[in-house]
This record gives C-alpha cells, structure tokens and sequence, in this order.
C-alpha cells in the first residue's frame, strides 16, 4: 500500500540515508504508520475489503485483455447473438456473454469492467484533488487565521451548504457533460469538509510548542506547515480519503445516471443503470450485476476506511499491549484529535 | 532566608557595555483584549509587561522569577523576537533586534534559542529525534546529509544522549531524555543566549539536576549565556549569577543571587522567599512565613502605583499613589536594586505586620 510511501514523504530525507544504513535499520524506532499496518493486518474485515479492492482495481486495468479473450470490444452491439428474436437482451453465459448483454446487445460484463476503469479513476482523481485542496485551504485557514481565514472559512462554509446535485447539473448543462466537468465537480464538493477538518486539527497544532520551537529556530510558515503541522495531519486525512472514494464513485455514478456525466457509448456503471432500467422487468441481469460491482465497490472502500480509523485508534494499540488480545472493533470511537495520546501509547521500541 | 547565608558577598560591579550580550530597555508588552463578533472593538489590555528594563552579562545567567502570569513568558518571547513588542528596545549583542522583519531576524535566531517548559508538547510527535535536531541544520543550510547526521549525533553525545537513537521517535524517550533533546537542538547552531522557559519545572526532581548540571555544563564550555525562567525559587539560586523578580509584569528586584536572597529588599520577594519549600525541617519550623492575602490582580486592570500594594503588608497610602522606581536602597550594593517605598529591613517581621494590619 501507499502507506510507507506516505511515511517517507512526511519527512526529511534523513529518513533516505538512514534506509540505506545497515546498522540504523536496526535500531529504528517504529513508526506509527508501522504500527497502523501492523494492527490493520490482523483485521479480516479491512484484509478483504482490500483484496476486493486490489481485485477490482486489476479487473479495470485488465479490461482490454478480457476483450481479446472474449472477442466483444465494449462499444460493439451484436444485435444477431447478443439478442434475441424480441429484441430483448440475453442473459448470463448465452453466446459467450459471460453476464449477459445490454439493451442494444453489447456485452455487459466488458461494458461493467470498462465502467469500473471510469469508476474508480474518478474515485481517486477527485478524492486526490479533494485532499490537497482541502489541505492547503485548511493548514492556510488554520495557520495564519484572522482575514485568511475568515475569508477561507466562509467560502468552505458556503461551498458545504451548496445544493450540489442542483450545481452539478447546472453546470453540465451549461458546459456540456464530460468527464472533466464531472471531475471538477465532484472534486468541488470533496475539498470543503476535508479542509474544515484540516482547519480544526491545525488551529490545535499550531499551539503546540513545538511549532513555537520551529519558529524560534527561524521556520517559515510554509516551512511548519508542511513539516511541523503535515505530518500530524495525515493520520484523519487518510481515513477521510478512503471514506470520500466510495462517496466519490456514488456522485459519478448519480450524475452518469441523471444523463449528465460520461456520454454513450463509453461505458459507466450509472449510465448502465440508467438504460437497464427499462429492462429490469424481463432482464434481471442488467440491473443486478452493474449495481453488485457498484455496491461492493463502495462498500469495500468503507470498510477498509473504517478498519483504517481503527488501526489508528490508539486504544486499540493498548489492548493490544496489555496482552487482552482480541479486539472489540466496533463501538469505539476514535481520538485522531488528540495526536499526543497516540504518541503515549507504548511504543515497543526496536532497542 | 537563613541567616547563614553567605551575605557578604560583594555586588559586582556594573558590568561594561561590551559585557553585557543582551539588554532590554523599556519593554511593553500589551495584548489587546478584543470582543467576539463580526466587528472587534479592543476593550482592553492585558499588561503583560510594563516598562521592564534588564541586561544579561555574556557568559552569565539571568533567572527571572514570579508567579504564574507575571509575565516572564512574554518577556521571554519578546526577547527571543516570538512576539513583537509594543514599545521599548531589545539591544542584543550591540544590536537592536527589536520587532525585526522574519527575514532580518533570521541571522539573529541562529544565536538565540529556546528550550521549553513541556518536553512533550515541544517536540513533534510525528517526526524522528534527527530530523528534529537536525532542522536547526536545515533551515539554516548550515549542514546537509552526511555531515548533518553526523552533527546530530554528536549533539546527542555532547547532552547525554545514545546517538544510535538518531531514527526514533520522541514518545520512546523519557521526559528527561526528551528535554536532553530540546536541549541538543537548542545547542545546534552555537548560540550565544539561550532562553531556559522553565526547563526543569516538568521533570521529576532527580532528572532536574542531571539537566540543570548538563546546562551549567554547556555554559562553561561554550560561554553560552541563559535567562532562566523559574518559579523554583531553589532552582534559580542554584543556577543564576544574577535574578529578577517579577510580579504582574513588573519588575519588583533585582539583583546578584546572594544578596537577593538573603536580605530582599521587597515585600514580595520576601514572601516569595518564605513560602519556597526548605528541605530542613528545622530550618522549616523556624520560619516565619508571610502570608498574602487575596490573589494577583487582573493584568487588565492592574493596580495603581505600585502593583503590589493591595496585597502588600507595608503598604501605605502614597504605594497606591505613586509608582516606585527600580533603584538601589541604601546600604546595597549598585546592582540591588528594589522598587519599592518601604524596602524591607534587615531583621524585620513582615508576618507580623501583615497580621496585624490585616485585622
């Protein structure tokens, strides 16, 4: 996972040259990014959902090799094989249509592969867009406060509060729909409940004395931003970031089905939904199997998102410690705000 | 205090110009007391510091003393340019540092440092012990690579520390580790004046000496120079050349350790004195201790002329009136200096006077 790449960007290059010495690897301490992935691992529930994420990531990139193993390119109808004599689609397995056809005869399961490519780019794009804006508008609100913020912390407000289905679908009336728009959409409205978070964790950080001890050593405030307060903000945005993906996927899928994102012939799991709807009386596998890929797509992310925020509570960490063994996964909230209690959990040092 | 104190010692004389690395001159420090709302209106001042004047010698130490909220704090971020001040001058090393620019101060806060109170709450949890020693190094670009991690691990060496502990985290140290670790990354870039805020009032009292030895230690060494901030009484005798006594944002006395301590001039470092703990329950027994009435007023609304006066066992009506000057009293040395209109005599029973005036 990207984790370790995460951990290696919140800090100095020191952390390079240490990799590189034999005799520091020893002796290094272990990181909390460390002991997320160590917690994250015994926990089944997150283990699956990241293999149905793994797997449904490498199902996209392979979708071209299921084509030439199929021989149905996703935007070909076979209006003679692929369906039948009342012009209806034909179900799961029938004519070498591993999950049926759609209502102009093309192959569902190929067109449900290549919605998944759309599906999941969007996921990641808008959520990466989201994070760094919602970052850099919440470490400047937080950080530098008075008129900055007042400004940036209404315009959050402003954008939380805006009905953003309305504004989605002006705005592909207006531009026409796209995938673009539908990126910048969604990313629009993904940026502003991060960056009121990001705000908050940073107005606590910046009082801590460690920011005062980088300002007397001459730090900047760009300086502190990104190596002093960052770094303790990674934490709740990672969760944040898995939890905004499904929620990403859904909108794509929402505007596709409302006609105004990804534009026929491309496939998209709600432009599928949207046309099988007029089939769903005679062709059950037009509906149920876009929506499977969808569901469990979604609910993968929300799992493993939850299992992320657990394997950062770090009183999860103590019952580990203390030897209690299983832990109770459920009914436990987190306490990403307070970073200092993490920190005091026992850390098993390396030594 | 005891009586057995060494009294005699004689007050050194005012130090040169060139002697002295670091003097305050006048210094105000008022926070502004604003209202909630769309529309702020200042309604007030917290007067955290009002017209304090000090000079730390090079090579010396200057402990600062007072209570919670008397305004050592903000005298030390001002001195350390954290906060601009509202009016007087900070002349460090010949130069007038005050209310630079960031990019002007830069130079200067390579030869003033800090190290703070909470030894949790002043390192970042997220980041490991080299990459917090070594941005002093950074932000500098005094040392990269190699040779800033070999810079760091000698710093570590140099304040008692396992330099193999370079990749760990701060939560794997102890408290008193950790401000070993402030105190490294303090020392980074050879300052000349490091600013102690209460260095050792976290610690456990065993690990206080082992890092107040490590400062004098450094001190000798490197002819560093510290103002420490204190409210232990013992700690600052123990450490400090010379002491300032402050109460709400003033200052009340100042002067050289022994004769400070053994025959205060004011009211309020005498009670000071009385209440601080003795080791010997004898010496405990025997004293006599003042007690104060009522609580430190609001540095919003300080009192008129001398600021102690509402709480003072001496006061009289012209102490509510006029302001006292910081000035020599008779019979003490040019350095011992009082602001006060009835200097505490030698021998005299304040806890009786408070007593009876209380009454």
């Amino acid at each position: 996972m990207s984790i370790t790449g995460i951990e290696v960007a919140g800090q100095d290059a020191a952390a390079g040259e240490a990799a590189l010495d034999a005799d520091a690897a020893k002796i290094e301490g272990r990181s909390q990014w460390q002991l997320t992935w160590r917690r994250l691992r015994r926990d089944k529930v997150a283990m699956t959902a990241l293999a149905v994420i793994l797997i449904m990531i490498v199902l996209a990139i392979l979708a071209p090799a299921f084509v030439s193993l199929t021989h149905h390119p996703p935007n070909i109808a076979y209006p003679n094989t692929g369906e039948d004599a009342a012009g209806n689609p034909v179900g799961p397995g029938t004519s070498g249509f591993w999950l049926g056809t759609d209502g102009t005869g093309r192959d569902l399961f190929i067109r449900i592969l290549y919605g998944a490519r759309i599906s999941l780019f969007v996921g990641f794009i808008t959520t990466f867009i989201g994070v760094v804006a919602g970052l850099a508008v919440g470490l400047m609100a937080g950080y530098f406060g008075g008129v900055v913020d007042t400004v940036l912390a209404r315009f959050t407000d402003a954008v939380l509060a805006f009905p953003y289905v309305v504004l989605a679908l002006a705005l592909a009336v207006v531009l026409g729909p796209s995938l673009t728009v539908i990126i910048g959409v969604i990313s629009f409205f993904s940026w502003a409940a991060i960056a009121r978070i990001v705000r908050g964790q940073t107005l606590s950080i910046k009082e801590k004395e460690y920011i005062e001890a980088a300002r007397s050593l001459g730090a900047g405030p760009f300086r502190i931003m990104i190596f002093d307060i960052l770094p303790n903000l990674l934490a709740p945005v990672l969760v944040l970031a898995t939890l905004y993906i499904p929620t990403a996927i859904v909108f794509e899928a929402t505007l596709s089905y409302l006609g105004l994102g990804i534009q026929p012939p491309t496939a998209s799991w709600g432009d599928i939904l949207a046309d099988a709807q007029n089939f769903f009386q005679t062709s059950w596998w037009y509906v149920v199997f876009p929506a499977l890929f969808l569901l469990i797509t979604t609910l993968a992310f929300n799992l493993l998102g939850d299992g992320v925020r657990d394997a950062m509570d770090p009183r999860t960490e103590r019952v580990l410690a203390a030897g209690k063994g299983r832990r109770r996964r459920r009914g436990k909230r987190q306490v990403l705000a307070d970073s200092d209690e993490s920190d005091m959990a026992p850390a098993v040092g390396g030594s | 205090m005891s009586d057995t104190l060494d009294s005699t010692e004689p007050g050194p004389t005012p130090p040169a110009e060139d002697d002295v690395l670091v003097r305050v001159e006048n210094m105000v420090k008022y926070f502004p007391v604003r209202t909630g709302g769309l529309v702020r209106r200042t309604v007030g001042h917290v007067q955290a510091v009002d017209n304090v004047s000090l000079s730390i010698p090079r090579g010396k130490t200057l402990g600062l003393v007072g209570e919670t909220g008397s305004g050592k704090s903000t005298l030390a971020r001002c001195v350390a340019g954290l906060i601009p001040v509202t009016s007087g001058k900070v002349i460090f090393d010949g130069r007038d540092i005050t209310n630079l620019s960031h990019g002007a101060m830069r130079p200067v806060r390579r030869e003033i440092q800090m190290i703070f109170q909470d030894p949790y709450s002043s390192l970042n949890p997220r980041r490991r012990v080299g990459a917090i020693i070594g941005d002093p190094f950074t932000i500098h670009r005094t040392a990269s690579g190699g040779e800033r991690k070999r810079q760091v691990q000698e710093l570590m060496e140099r304040v008692g520390l396992n330099p193999e502990h370079y990749n760990r985290f701060p939560a794997e140290f102890s408290g008193g580790q950790r401000q070993r670790i402030g105190v490294a990354r303090a020392l980074a870039l050879r300052p000349k004046l490091i600013i102690c805020d209460e260095p050792v009032s976290a610690l456990d009292v065993s690990i206080q000496a082992q890092v107040l030895n490590l400062l004098a230690d450094l001190q000798r060494d490197y002819g560093l120079s510290y103002l420490f901030i204190a409210h232990d009484l013992e700690v600052v005798r123990h450490v400090s050349d010379s002491v300032a006594v402050m109460y709400l944002g003033r200052i009340g006395e100042s002067g050289p350790v022994g004769p400070v301590y053994s025959s205060p001039r004011h009211p309020y470092t005498a009670a000071l004195l009385s209440a601080a703990p003795a080791a010997d329950p004898d010496t405990a027994a025997a004293r006599q201790r003042i007690i104060l009435t009522g609580d430190v007023p609001s540095p919003i609304d300080p009192p008129s002329g001398c600021r102690f006066h509402p709480r003072c066992p001496k006061a009289q009506a012209v102490c509510s009136q006029q302001e006292p000057q910081l000035e020599a009293k008779a019979g003490d040395a040019a350095t011992h200096l009082a602001a006060c209109h009835f200097p505490v005599e030698a021998g005299e029973n304040l806890a009786a006077a408070g007593r009876s005036e209380l009454t």
